[in-house]
């Protein structure tokens, strides 16, 4: 019996050794593509499309030949204009989480503890909103957004809250009901107004589903090409993906390694940043698919 | 309490669903308006009753009806096949084998890369590939359908596999000792105890690649261009209809409410079936 313990164990270990040596062989699969970008981006740019998967090295014949240094971002950082797109994805993305956040934790509580006919109302155009796809609104959304004179990165705030609202009030709301309705009582009745209730009391418990739905709509914001492509005024204003899509040009022809050395300054802030934060974003997806 | 909470709703309700009406209600109700309508702009709009869907479905270069069977194909394959790789990958990664957490944050990594920047980055890997062959991604639909289907499982694999593994660390470690004793081999166990208490994480986990599938539009813009009309799902052959295409505006907002109900009624069908197999805990 024993003996039969140890070898079944010795054969699951043999198994589980065998399963990291392949994992760790998908892995580097699946980075490749991220790799041979990086590499593509010091390449000239007729050896891009030509020779996408070779990688000269200091001292082989394609070195002199396909090697450019930093050229490539030189030019697409002159072709984007990428410093201000990041800028720009930047202040989009911040502003437009914190008025989320703030905005929908408030909308959530009051559809919580308030039960009429608003709140239900309210909660089901949010799941409903959910659903929709954008293309159903974008031509009307975009007319909008220029009458009102929302085309700036500041106006666009308020149609991220929009339409960032479904997803955040869900979350929040999801998490309420399970908070104990007690302690908001006795600050009421010892005298605090709804307003000082929700956030000296509500607030602070509700601080991991602030980092969770943070968390999704960044992710979703930072990351938007047709929503900002149709509402900004693209001639002021343009976001990473935007900037990416414009090196496309109209006529179709695309500088190749301007195009692959934007993709490496795209992606890497994100990787970094992933990095560090990995694990409030692999909790905030859970959680995100906990509500779902 | 709730007296009190209640007629502070200028402060808590409106700011929320002022700019949700700007950015989502008025939109839709206008939308769903204009599709029966013919318009170039939104001032010139005439009531045009059904007009606009008569011509959607009857284009003579058939691009719509090309792409609601192209879109359903691509979004039926892409959820079958991400969640088949995920779940296989979870149930393999909470083994607790060496390098496991260096592994999730590989897999998880593509899904922080936007659409239209995955789909430049993989035009350039796809097409190196099929240049050895003479072709190219746009040669013809299968190409690119494909392409979309490779891409969408390189960026969605990791991110159900954390929603799947976080569902097989919930279920009880007492269950599957308690198969195990009377005789349930892996597979029995896997099949009979995990998979019934895993039904919430695939309801969750197909919703999301079922939808993800018919929205998707940047990685197709980016992979396979404008100019390729075989080779466009849905979201993005209504971009072109209304854009690209002059005289067009009122067809493309009655093809994106048919988009819509479609997506609407896949949402909630697929709701019902997963809901009902799921079982209480």
């Amino acid at each position: 019996m024993a003996n039969e313990k140890s070898n079944l164990k010795r054969s699951t270990r043999v198994a589980n050794g065998i399963l990291s040596v392949v994992f760790s062989v998908i892995s580097l699969a699946y980075v490749y593509p991220l790799f041979i970008m990086l590499v593509n981006s010091f390449k000239k740019k007729a050896y891009i499309s030509r020779a996408p998967f070779t990688i000269p090295l200091p001292g082989d014949a394609n070195w002199t030949r396909m090697f450019v240094g930093t050229d490539n971002y030189a030019t697409g950082i002159q072709k984007t204009e990428f410093p201000m797109a990041f800028v720009y994805s930047l202040v989009i993305t911040v502003l437009s989480v914190f008025v989320i956040l703030l905005c929908c934790s408030m909308t959530a509580w009051y559809i919580n503890r308030v039960h009429s006919k608003l709140s239900k109302g309210v909660y089901a155009l949010c799941l409903f909103s959910m659903v929709v796809p954008f293309q159903m609104v974008m031509f009307t959304l975009s007319k909008i957004a220029n009458v009102l004179h929302l085309n700036t990165p500041l106006g666009i705030v308020v149609i991220y809250l929009g339409f960032g609202a479904g997803l955040a009030v869900f979350m929040f709301a999801g998490y309420m009901k399970s908070c104990p309705i007690a302690i908001e009582e006795s600050a009421m009745i010892d005298g605090c107004n709804p307003v000082r209730t929700f956030f000296s009391i509500v607030l602070p418990v509700l601080q991991p589903t602030y980092v969770s739905t943070a968390i999704l709509e960044a992710m979703w914001i930072w990351n938007d090409y047709l929503l900002p492509y149709l509402v900004l005024d693209l001639k002021k204003y343009k976001t990473i993906p935007i900037a990416v899509q414009y090196l496309k040009g109209g006529y179709g022809s695309v500088d190749m390694g301007a195009m692959m050395a934007m993709l490496v300054l795209a992606i890497v802030p994100i990787i970094v940043l992933y990095l560090c934060c990995q694990k409030y974003i692999v909790s905030g997806v859970m959680a995100g698919a906990v509500k779902g | 309490m709730e007296k009190a909470i209640k007629k502070w709703w200028p402060l808590f309700v409106l700011p929320t669903m002022a700019a949700f009406a700007i950015g989502f209600l008025v939109p839709f109700v206008w939308g769903l308006y204009l599709s029966f309508c013919n318009f170039t702009t939104i001032n010139d709009a005439v009531f045009t009753g059904l007009e606009n869907y008569v011509m959607a479905f009857t284009d003579p270069s058939s691009v719509f009806t090309h792409a609601l069977w192209y879109t359903a194909l691509f979004s039926a394959l892409s959820t079958v096949i991400i969640n088949l790789l995920s779940l296989t990958v979870a149930i393999l990664l909470v083994r607790g084998i060496r390098g496991t957490n260096i592994f999730r944050t590989v897999f998880f990594m593509p899904n922080l890369i936007g659409g239209i920047v995955l789909g430049w980055l993989w035009q350039v890997l796809i097409n190196g590939v099929l240049e050895k062959y003479g072709v190219t991604i746009v040669t013809n639909e299968w190409y690119g359908f494909w392409s979309l289907i490779l891409v969408m499982t390189w960026q969605q694999l990791g991110y159900m596999m954390i929603i799947y593994i976080s569902g097989l660390q919930s279920i009880p470690e007492e269950l599957s000792e308690a198969a195990s004793i009377d005789g349930a081999n892996a597979w029995q166990t896997l099949r009979h105890v995990k998979l019934p208490m895993l039904m919430p994480s695939i309801t969750i986990c197909t919703f999301l690649t079922i939808t993800n599938g018919f929205k998707l539009f940047d990685q197709n813009l980016a992979l396979v261009g404008q100019n390729s009309p075989n080779s466009q799902l849905m979201a993005l052959d209504i971009y072109n209809t209304f854009y690209g295409r002059t005289g067009w505006a009122g067809a493309g907002q009655a093809k994106a409410v048919v988009f819509c109900i479609i997506v609407v009624a896949i949402a909630l069908i697929q709701q019902k079936l997963t809901h009902s197999r799921e079982v209480q805990q």
